[in-house]
């Protein structure tokens, strides 16, 4: 049986109808087109899926949509100003696939003890973090 | 996933109803933590989830007539950040502290933990040294169950057909307590083998996790402890590995709340 579900997705109430076995992570990429949410393991093991729930940092993999009706979900689209995300240092970023769960755990939890990255060793993730949390002037931004 | 059909109950009586009338394949969700994955690994087969959310007064928590009165449905991250937690059971906020990620510690209850029945389950090791009360709820009414007599085996707890897990009660007793949890990864990993100790007026507790098929109280002397457990070979370590890092960890923690 389909359930109606309404949530706020980055700013914009959204109705729709969903399956209970459907993940929060299926609706909004499957559904919502909100296509910056990955799907890496799954099982809420990698941090690829993260979003913001009424303001917390979750693995959106590991939440049924149905129990998300009438929460506010942001997700990395709606992090974005004016259709841009703010440039990010060089190195922080290279296959990119963890990149929008890394900056969602930095927004939601302010730590990074839950997202998986397999090419850059973190270093440079965390140097990027650092950076946009206090920008120093004049701050190298050649990749966005 | 397997389709299956999803209530949300707006009070426990209703809950427990459903619970009682759906047999096998109706499970209760929490934070989904533990039940998600084992859905999508298709390892249980599930006709109906009933979602505890809406439930009021799951999500309290209290310090009444010297009890912390914590809901089963209060998260890993609201006991890791209470400041009446970290003031009458610093120990029970440590070891959340300690548990996977804060992306799941967001979503995860205390109640899922106990109830997932894991011989690993990071939050029993302190709740046995607390000597906590479970508070459950069934057809035929509310009682309390010592946590010691509450795990069965693995994922298999007291709990009887219908009953609910609806608050863990701890008495707030002075005293200093330490978790020590040995896993390979800093974050994000279960134990391979957890002991907590809290000392109260000089009387020292010690019990451990991921050591045998239920977390366990066991005496507060290394060699004791470690005769005590019945652990398991996995990918994670081997049983003689877990026995002596029982030893090693039971002496470290007496140490460190002498
Ligand atoms: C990436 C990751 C890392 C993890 N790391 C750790 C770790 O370090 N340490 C650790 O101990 N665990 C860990 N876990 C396991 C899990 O997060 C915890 O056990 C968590 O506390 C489970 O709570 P939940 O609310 O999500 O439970 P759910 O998945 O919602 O429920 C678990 C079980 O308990 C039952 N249940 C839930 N609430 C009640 C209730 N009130 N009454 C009766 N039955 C109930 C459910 O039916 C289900 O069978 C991890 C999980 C993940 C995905
Ligand atoms: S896809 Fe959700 S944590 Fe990996
Ligand atoms: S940049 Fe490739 S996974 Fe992190």
């Amino acid at each position: 049986m389909r359930h109606s579900i309404a949530m706020t997705v980055n700013g914009r109430r959204t109705v729709l109808d969903v399956e209970p076995h459907r993940t929060l992570l299926e609706v909004l990429r499957d559904r919502l087109d909100l296509l910056g949410t990955r799907e890496g393991c799954g099982v809420g093991e990698c941090g690829a899926c993260t979003v913001l729930l009424n303001g917390r940092a979750v693995v959106s993999c590991l939440v049924l949509a149905v129990s998300a009706d009438g929460a506010e979900i942001t997700t990395i689209e709606g992090l974005a100003k004016e259709g841009r995300l703010d440039p990010i240092r060089t190195g922080a970023i290279q296959c990119g696939f963890c990149t929008p769960g890394m900056i969602m755990a930095a927004k939601g939890a302010s730590v990074l003890e839950g997202n998986l990255c397999r090419c850059t060793g973190y270093a440079k993730i965390h140097e990027a973090i650092a950076q946009s949390a206090s920008p120093p002037a004049g701050r190298e931004t050649t990749s966005a | 996933m397997r389709p299956f059909d999803y209530v949300e109950p707006r009070s426990v009586d209703e809950a427990v109803a459903l619970l009682s009338r759906g047999g096998e394949r109706t499970r209760l969700l929490a934070g989904g933590t533990d039940l998600i994955p084992r859905l999508r690994r298709r390892q249980w087969r599930i006709d109906r989830l009933i979602g505890l959310r809406r439930i009021d007064g799951l999500r309290d928590l209290t310090l009444e007539d010297g009890v912390l009165a914590i809901g089963a449905g209060v998260t890993l991250e609201e006991l890791a950040a209470s400041t009446t937690v970290s003031d009458v059971c610093p120990l029970l906020a440590e070891a959340a502290r300690l548990m996977a990620s804060p992306q799941v510690r967001a979503l995860a209850t205390i109640g899922g933990n106990l109830c997932h029945a894991s011989p690993a389950a990071d939050l029993a090791p302190p709740l046995l040294c607390l000597n906590a009360t479970l508070r459950a709820i069934g057809p035929s009414g509310g009682r309390d169950i010592p946590i010691g007599e509450f795990f069965t085996g693995p994922g298999r707890s007291a709990l009887r057909d219908g009953e609910l897990l609806v608050q863990v009660r701890v008495p707030a007793v002075e005293g200093r307590g330490v978790y020590l949890k040995f896993s390979p990864r800093r974050a994000m990993d279960l134990a391979v083998v957890g002991v907590a100790c809290f000392r109260s007026h000089g009387v020292a507790t010690v019990a451990v996790g991921a050591a045998a098929p239920t977390p366990l109280r066991v005496p507060a002397s290394p060699d004791e402890a470690a005769a005590r457990c019945s652990p398991i070979d996995d990918l994670r370590a081997s049983a003689e590995y877990r026995r002596e890092m029982v030893r090693v960890l039971t002496r470290r923690a007496l140490e460190i709340v002498p």
